[in-house]
Formats: structure tokens, sequence, C-alpha cells
């Protein structure tokens, strides 16, 4: 008898045709598991083909996306080879199928029944019955394997060994060594997966326990999968610590509206309110991974600064709850008189979904008459609008688009303004499995080699900013340094490109050279939907330009309106617009005011607007400056889709069903009536079948780029350094609030100097700089890099605060940097400065932390 | 029909007038209840008054009527309510939902939870027949204190192991320290139904109400 398997797996092998008595197609192997001849690819270990048979060998350490280390000795299973049974059975989770080999699993052997069996009393031998009040009672592997497969009863009446506990690794990740069955999970996670190899194995024998060393802390923005993974309850996180029972909660599949990633999560909840998320499942792009962020930013949703009901500012200047239906009305009218005042210029946010941002791109057109809608609330530059629209607009895995399995198999992938381990955690996750698993070249083009590029085992071509286009440039030459012209290279440019003019020119004209596959990566959920749903000045839904006649009439068409066919102004101009008081009003999504490349006019742009609605989840600055403002649902109040950078659809429902929330799309229809039209996005099913009603079009890729490529020079000017920045993956976001565990995790803020460049200013290492900019400075310690001379590094966002907004300087801007004078010395708790230094992530790279 | 039916009638009225009463005078005179009768639930205490409740939710995951709601805490050093790291930082039974099984006092770990046999859970207002935590938890019998208060009694274990050896040695210490410990009244004989056992007076008094 022969076993058919998944087509999944093994596709070669399917079907009628394979014949059971001929020989193993090439690259797969025969051989009997209980008595079935099976075929399998080589190199798959035993449990993994009796899974795909639907044999259920019990394991613990076993995880189908680490390396084998048969630690747990769950999986025992006779094995007999070349008709003689080996001697003991051995670990199916270890051992790989080889051309005849006999296995007998649990099922047909009496001897690894009996194995498994005794294991689980083994296993249990140290491991205390405290599930009443372990986290992991009721999901626990281990407490189900001892139910379904164990003895029940523990004949060992000894004291089991203890430790004191739990001891807390990192403020998010707590460890109960006494609980813990070594299986080596968490570390091979660390070390293979996330490359943060803090914790290990300490001790031997009976005290053998995970630990970490003296001075290094757990730190990793992937800390929460071990905790996922762990198989009991050895990890937990204080966050979700005893707050409820795994039978308390209901689970619901949701996407992660933190970045562009698009991760699939678990979110569970209770009594409406959101207790933990967890990694979902999906091949095509999380595997079984996603990032601290994601997992543990989400008591934002509950705060107490929730906008509950509309707010209209009365005669007397002060914002006061009022009715949806009378801040309908004042909506309307004062958008009304804005649009006859010169206009009102919508500015959407990265954070919607495909849907909301449809709304926004379609209010704007159909409500008011205009082009001026941008989603973009960063650096932007009318380049990157051209670049977006001939390059990344309507691209998806679909249409050929790079994706996540496509960086898998990648020989060399270049990166250009993209720290994907702080800007896309599940972008470096891929990268560096594919580093240490298929050997993929990852080079980047950045001021220093970061810890991230260190784990990938990346190569750096070092550019200051602004010197970024030269270094392009130098990328398509014959001899190929980041080998772009092997088959399916990838290049992936980051939103901060749009901060270097003429950089994402360059990009595209490399990848043109080159042949090379090119994405790009924005750092927000809603980007990349935004664009496609047309929230932009220069295109509509579709990638249907603005100035294209016949894309212009297929969408006045279906909307039934006219559109201006001159592009609008962007998300700067529309803020210079309103300061000018050349608009008469603006309509603000989700933006807060400090993530815009220059606050301080941004905040002047606001006041100055005649009339101002504001769309919000939570109070704001924008709010506070608003003369309407409607609360929106949270992600997890509402269904949708995101499109993650690849440009795939991550559609999602409601999770949290009655907490009654109106998104962006419903509040905008709502309006538009009141205003006289119908926008037909009362909920993302209507808004999405409205978006089909456009029909089909095929966008051009010959768009010619309007904005002319220039060359940047550096702004190094006498004593000046160039500014590099980007925002670290945890930096004091408002997505961050009120998980005060998760801060605890964030990796110390620091300036960064080239040894050549301290020198030359007097600085040591580790001592406390400030850096000055045209409005003012911030105070931080120093860590000496290996990095471009005559620039300096600072996080984009300096103790929750934008270090724009502080210092008036932005990436490519002129700062200068010295040392620290006594009073902020002072003012720094000398335990940052110390902390700093021991945990400074430089000094602790490890490369590949062990590839093979 | 016959004319004398109507006096038979009446002769059944008369005749019921000479024999025993069959109604009960509650709630003026309750009649005892079978003395194992169990009906309201009772959070016990260790004998410092440390609760013996560790939030597992045990009784919550039994209850088949859904009526229970428990929401687990974490213990600090600074404010500690059950010994060992957890304990219910909420707790809730629904009277209105709670069929008496007693599935959660056979699910309960640590024999926090038991039925007392007081039956009198009727009201006129069904918020009040949630029962909340304090409602719940026995009184403090003498020689309790009111947590959060460090463990009085050795260490986590010794709680689980052997409590009332430790409430000896540890109350013998007192007196030989020259502390009073005053002893715990007699509780009333069970089976009788007083409506005024210290649930009833306590759960009077945290409605605001009289405990008369």
């Amino acid at each position: 008898m022969t076993a058919t398997l998944p087509a999944t797996e093994t596709p070669a092998i399917l079907g009628p045709a394979w014949d059971a008595d001929a020989p193993a197609p090439d690259g797969y192997v025969k051989f009997v598991i209980d008595g079935q001849d099976v075929v399998a690819p080589k190199g798959e270990m035993v449990i993994r083909t009796c899974e795909r048979m639907g044999i259920e060998i019990t394991r613990f350490c076993d995880h189908p996306l680490l390396e084998p280390i048969a630690a747990c000795r769950q999986c025992l299973v006779e094995m007999e080879m070349g008709g003689r049974m080996m001697p003991k059975p051995q670990p199916a989770c270890a051992v790989a199928v080889a051309d005849g080999l006999v296995v007998h699993t649990q099922r047909t052997s009496a001897v690894a029944a009996r194995a498994q069996w005794a294991n689980v009393e083994f296993i249990l031998t140290n491991h205390p019955l405290d599930c009443p009040m372990c986290d992991k009672g009721g999901e626990c592997p281990l407490q189900n394997q001892d139910l379904a497969h164990g003895p029940g009863e523990s004949r060992f009446k000894e004291a089991k060994r203890t430790f004191v506990k739990p001891i807390a690794i990192s403020t998010e990740i707590l460890l109960d060594r006494d609980r813990c069955i070594l299986c080596y999970r968490c570390t091979r996670f660390s070390e293979e997966i996330a490359g943060d190899p803090f914790i290990d194995m300490l001790g031997r024998g009976v005290r053998q326990q995970v630990g970490t060393g003296p001075e290094v802390p757990f730190q990793s923005y992937f800390s929460g999968n071990t905790i996922q993974i762990c198989p009991v309850g050895a990890l937990t996180s204080t966050a979700y610590r005893f707050r409820s029972r795994a039978f308390d909660l209901k689970s619901a599949p949701t996407i992660c509206e933190l970045c562009s990633a698009g991760c699939e999560l678990r979110t569970d909840h209770r009594s409406g309110k959101i207790l933990r998320r967890y990694a979902g499942e999906n091949g095509d792009v999380n595997e079984e991974w996603n990032c601290d962020k994601g997992r543990f930013a989400f008591r934002y949703v509950t705060g107490d600064d929730r906008l509950r009901t509309p707010l209209v500012r009365g005669t007397d200047g002060s914002l006061a709850p009022a009715s949806w239906t009378d801040a309908m009305t004042a909506a309307a009218a004062g958008l009304a008189r804005a649009k006859a005042a010169g206009g009102v210029g919508v500015l959407a946010g990265g954070r919607l979904t495909v849907t909301d941002a449809y709304a926004y791109g379609k209010f704007a057109r159909v409500a008011l008459g205009t082009n001026d809608v941008d989603f973009r609330a960063r650096a932007h530059s009318a380049e990157e609008l051209d670049f977006l629209a001939r390059r990344v607009v309507g691209v998806s895995p679909k249409t050929g688009g790079v994706t996540y399995r496509g960086l898998e198999a990648a020989k060399h992938v270049l990166l250009v303004a993209l720290e994907p381990e702080e800007e896309c955690p599940i972008v470096f996750l891929r990268l560096r499995k594919a580093a240490r698993r298929h050997g993929t070249q990852i080079t980047a083009v950045a001021p220093y080699a970061s810890y991230g590029l260190h784990k990938m085992g990346g190569v750096l071509i070092p550019a200051a900013p602004g010197a970024e286009n030269a270094a392009v440039a130098a990328l398509a030459g014959a001899d190929d340094p980041a080998g772009l012209r092997t088959d399916g290279a990838v290049i992936l440019v980051g939103e901060r490109a749009a901060e270097v003019p003429g950089l994402l020119t360059a990009v595209g004209e490399l990848a043109d050279a080159t042949g090379a596959r090119l994405a790009w990566v924005p750092r927000r959920a809603g980007e990349r939907g935004a664009l496609d749903a047309g929230a932009t000045p220069t295109l509509l839904p579709g990638g249907r330009a603005v100035t294209d006649a016949a894309a212009r009439a297929q969408v006045e068409n279906a909307w039934g309106t006219a559109i201006p066919e001159t592009p609008g102004r962007d998300t700067a101009g529309i803020l210079a617009a309103a300061a000018a008081g050349e608009l008469g009003g603006l309509l603000i999504g989700g933006v807060e005011l400090d993530d815009l490349p220059d606050p301080a006019a941004a905040r002047r742009a606001v006041e100055n607007a005649g009339f101002v609605v504001s769309l919000e989840l939570r109070r704001s600055e924008v709010t506070d400056l608003a003369d309407v403002v409607f609360p929106v649902a949270a992600a997890p109040e509402k269904a949708g889709a995101y499109l993650d950078w690849e440009g795939r659809v991550r559609p999602f429902n409601t999770a949290l069903k009655w907490a009654g929330g109106l998104d962006d799309g419903r509040v905008l229809d709502t309006l538009g009536v009141e205003m006289d039209v119908d926008l037909y996005t009362q909920t993302p099913k209507s808004a999405t079948e409205d978006l089909a009603r456009l029909g089909a079009y095929e966008i051009p890729r010959t768009r010619t780029a309007s904005y002319p490529p220039t060359t940047a020079t550096p702004a190094a000017a006498d004593g000046a350094l160039t500014l590099a920045s980007w925002r670290l993956l945890l930096d004091g976001s408002r997505a961050e609030d009120g998980e005060p565990h998760l801060a605890g995790t964030r990796r110390p803020e620091s300036v960064r100097l080239s040894p050549a460049t301290a020198e030359r200013l007097g600085l040591a290492d580790g001592t406390l700089v400030t850096l000055t900019g045209t409005a003012g400075s911030v105070t931080l310690p120093l860590v000496v890099t290996d990095m471009v001379d005559g620039v300096v590094w600072a996080p984009g966002r300096v103790a929750g605060t934008s270090l724009a907004a502080q210092t008036g300087a932005r990436a490519g801007d002129g700062v200068t940097v010295a040392a620290a004078p006594p009073d902020a010395v002072a003012a720094v708790d000398p335990d940052v400065v110390a902390s700093e230094a021991e945990g400074r992530l430089g000094s602790l790279v490890t490369g590949m932390g062990g590839s093979k | 029909m016959s004319i004398l039916d109507p006096l038979k009638g009446f002769g059944v009225t008369f005749g019921t007038m000479f024999r025993g009463v069959v109604t009960e005078d509650y709630p003026v005179n309750p009649a005892p209840v079978a003395p194992r009768y169990r009906m309201r639930h009772r959070l016990n205490r260790h004998p410092d008054g440390l609760e013996k409740c560790i939030g597992c939710e045990l009784c919550a995951w039994a209850c088949p009527a859904d009526a229970i709601y428990v929401e687990g805490g974490n213990n600090t050093p600074d404010a500690r309510y059950s010994p060992g790291e957890r304990y219910a930082k909420d707790y809730q039974i629904n009277y209105l939902r709670c069929i008496g099984c007693g599935m959660c006092v056979e699910a309960c770990p640590t024999r926090s939870l038991t039925m007392i046999n007081e039956y009198e859970l009727a009201d006129d207002d069904r918020q009040r027949l949630i029962y909340t935590k304090e409602q719940l938890l026995s009184p403090l019998l003498p020689g309790m204190e009111q947590p959060p208060h460090p463990p009085r009694l050795g260490t986590e274990k010794d709680y689980y192991v052997k409590g009332p050896e430790l409430l000896k040695e540890y109350n013998d210490a007192r007196r030989a320290a020259g502390d009073k410990i005053p002893q715990p009244p007699p509780l009333p004989p069970l089976g009788v139904a007083t409506g005024q056992s210290a649930d009833r007076v306590l759960r009077s008094t945290s409605r605001g109400e009289d405990a008369s």
C-alpha cells in the first residue's frame, strides 16, 4: 500500500502516475512508516513525514522553523535500517529520512509507545504542578500531552528541584526556571531566527537552566516569540501575567496595524479588552513570528485618552462633546465655507486601511473638488510620487512583485535607505533567514553597519546622508559589486529615500540597468494601501494618473463628478498653503504633527487653517487645534484590509465586535451625505465594491519622471556634521502608550560618531554629548561607531519626542555636536549612561551567531 | 348535585382548623435546613487572614452555568493578598445564574471556595445578586489580619502543608510575647439559618444597609 502525500509538500510524486514499485524520483527517498511505503524529500526529518501522513508524534523541542536538536526525547520511535533494528528508540525529530529506513511509531511499536509514555513522566519529575496559577495552564503542550499520553500519576515522590521565581530576563519577559523542560526552543529561536543570542543554557545536569549573562540583558525586538513557542509556562510576559486564562479568551485572526510587514496576528480578548496578541501563522508573510511591538503594543486601543464622542468647537472657543448629528452639520457647513474660501486640503495619514484611504481620496475629489490629498505624514518629495506612480503602485505578488518568499530565494539583496530591523522587522527576519539558510548576500547603503546588518552578515557600502545617490549609481557598474545582475536579485528601498533628492531616481535607474527587482518598503501599515487607493495628489485609485484624461474619465464616470485635471498639492504643499491662508480649511486623518518633516511649520499651518476637521482615535495636537473632531474606530474595532509592502492584500475582520466605533470610511460617507454627495463607503464591503466599479486599468510603467533628478550636496559646512537619522522600532511612539514593560525593552538611545570625528571633536566614547540643530538640542550618550566620517547618527525620536521637533534638524541637515554642558549632564540619570555603556549593542555583535 | 354539597365543602374547611399547620413561618421563624445543605459560596482565608484564593479561575472553568467571573492579579512584596504569586483581583458570582451544583467547589485546588448553608439568595434587584469578592470572602475571625500583609505563617509551602499547626505556633508565640489572643466565638449550630450569620451581616453592611 502506498501513502499519498499532500500536494503542497511533494508535488513531484503525486497522483496515480506514481508507481509504488518504482524507485523514488530524484531528490526523494522511499522508506516505510508503520508498514506504509512513503516517499519524502531528502533531508526531511521523520517527524515531518509522519505529520504529513497524519501520524501524531508527541514532541516538545521540535519546531518546524527551528533546527532539530532532540533535546526533549519525547518523539522516540523505533527504527530499522538495513534489516537491523536500532538498539534504542530514536528521536523522530532529528533523524533524516533515508532509503530503506523502516520506522515503527507508537502506533505499531510497544517499545516506542512505552518510551514516549515514560518520557512524559520523566519530564514531570521536576516540573512543578502549579498549573492552576501558571499562565500556560489550559493551553500547555505539556499539560495536554500528559493528559493524552502520560501516565497521569508520577512515581517520583522526592522533592522537586526549585529555583527562585520568576526572574525578569527583561522588563517584558519573565522566566520561571523550575517550569522549564530544557527544550532549547527559546535559545534556538534567539540564535537562529532573531540573532540575539542573549539567553542560553547555563549549568549542567539537574541544575541546568536557561539564563542570561550577568551583564547582558535579553534585549531583542523579537523576544515575545519565545513566550509563544515555549511548550510550558517557563517564559511568560509581564503584560499578560495572571490577567486571564486561556479558556476566557476569545480569539480573532487580525492583521498587525503597526507596520507595513502585514503580519498575521491572533488577537485574544476578554470582556471587550485585548489581553494579548500572538503571531498568527502565514508562511507567505510572517511565518510564525512577529515583533514585540506588534505583540505588546495594543493598550492604546483601550487607553483613557480615546475619543468616544464627536467634539465641536463652540462659540466660546473650546471643544465640547456634541452629538454625531450636530457635529456632522457643523463639519459639513464649515467644510463648505472653507471650500468656497480657497479649498480644503486633506491629510489622510499613513495608518489607514485600503477602503478608508479610498474614502479620503474620494471625499477630496467628490465632496471638496480638489486633488489636494496626501497620505504621507513624513519626509516626502515630488520625486517620490513619480517613483511610486511609475514603479510601485499596483504591484503585488499577483503581478510578479517582490515577495517575502522572493527575498528568501534571492541571491543578492540591496538595502537602500532602509534599516529593516527597525523599520520592517519581519523583512529583517526573512532576510536573516535567507542569509543564514541560503547564503543570500545582503548589501546595505547606509552611514554605518547597524546591528541588524551584522546579524544578517551583510556588507556595508558606506554613504553619508545625501551621498547615497553616488553610492547607488556606482553599483550599476559592470563589475556588479552588489550582485544585482544575478537572477532574482532584489533592491529594497525604504521610505527614507525621499529625504535625499535624486535617490529614488538613482535607485530606479539602478534597477533598470541591472535588471534587479525593486520593492518599496514604507514603515506604516497604511501607506501602500493609500497609494493604491488614490489618496495622493497625482494618482486616482488603481494608479490612474490625474493628468491622464482617459484614466480620469474612467473615474469621473464611475463617481459621477468632475475631477480637477491638475495634480494637487502634496503634504508639504497643503501645509504651506494652509499656513499662507491660501486654503480655507483642512481635513486631517490620523496624523501626528511631530511625524511631519517640519513639526513647527505644520503646527503653524493647522493653527492658521480657517476650519479644521479631524478624524482621530485619541486626543492629539491636531484634535486640540481642530474645529470638529470625529472619533474613529481603532484597527481591532473595525474590518478592512491593509496592503503590506509587497502589495499583498491583508484583509481582517473586526476583533472587538462590541466596541461600536465607526471607521473613517463610514464617517466620511456620512459627512459626504451631509454635503450632498454619495461616497458609497459606508462599510469596507461597499467601498470595495465601489472601487471595483472603476473597472480594469492597465498602469503604464513607462511614465517619464516629471521630476528633474538632482544631485544632493552634503551640508557639512565648517564644523557642522551631517545628520543621519531613522526611527527605532520602539521609540515611545503613541502606539506604545500604556505598556511600560515594552518600553523597558527599548534600545538605549545614543548618538553615533566615527572614531576620527569623535577624536576631532574631542569626545570620548560613553560620555554625554549634545547635538544641536537650528531649533534646539538633545543630550545623549555617545557611542563611537565604525562609520562614515563627518556624519552624526541620532534616533528619529529622543525621549519620546521627535528629533526634528526638538532640534529642528532633519536627516541630511547640518548639526553640531559638542560635549554636554554640566547642567545637561546633571539632568541625565547616571544609570542611563551606565546601562547605555553596558548594553551597547555594537560591541556584542556576534555576526551570524553559529550559522551553518 | 345535592343540596348538602356546599355544607360538605364547609365541613372540609372546618375540619382543617383542628389539624396541624403545614406552612412555615418564614421569614419570622425560618426552619432549620439539613445540616449538610450547601448553597451560598464563601472564599476562605488562611489562619492569618491571607486569602486562600489564588485567582486560578478553575471554578469559573468548571461552572456549567458560567456564573463565576475571576480576574487574577500579581502579588507583590508590597501588596500580598494570598500566599504565592497570584491572587484574585476580582471575584464575582452571579447568583442569577448559579445552579448550586458545587462543581466549582470540587474544582478549587486550594480549598478556598466552599459553600455554606445559607440559602437566602433572593432579591428584587439583579445587580445586587452579583456577589463581589468582598461579599464572598469569609469574615475576619479573631487572629486574622486584613490583607494585604506579608505572610505570617512561614513560607509559601508551609501554608499548604501545615496551616493549623503553624497557626497554633504563631498564636503561642504571640501569647508568650504577652499579646492577648481573643478566642473565636462559638459558631451557631449547623443547620440553623439564623438570618444573622456573619456573612449576612457582612453582606448587608457592604450594601450600606442596616445589619438587621
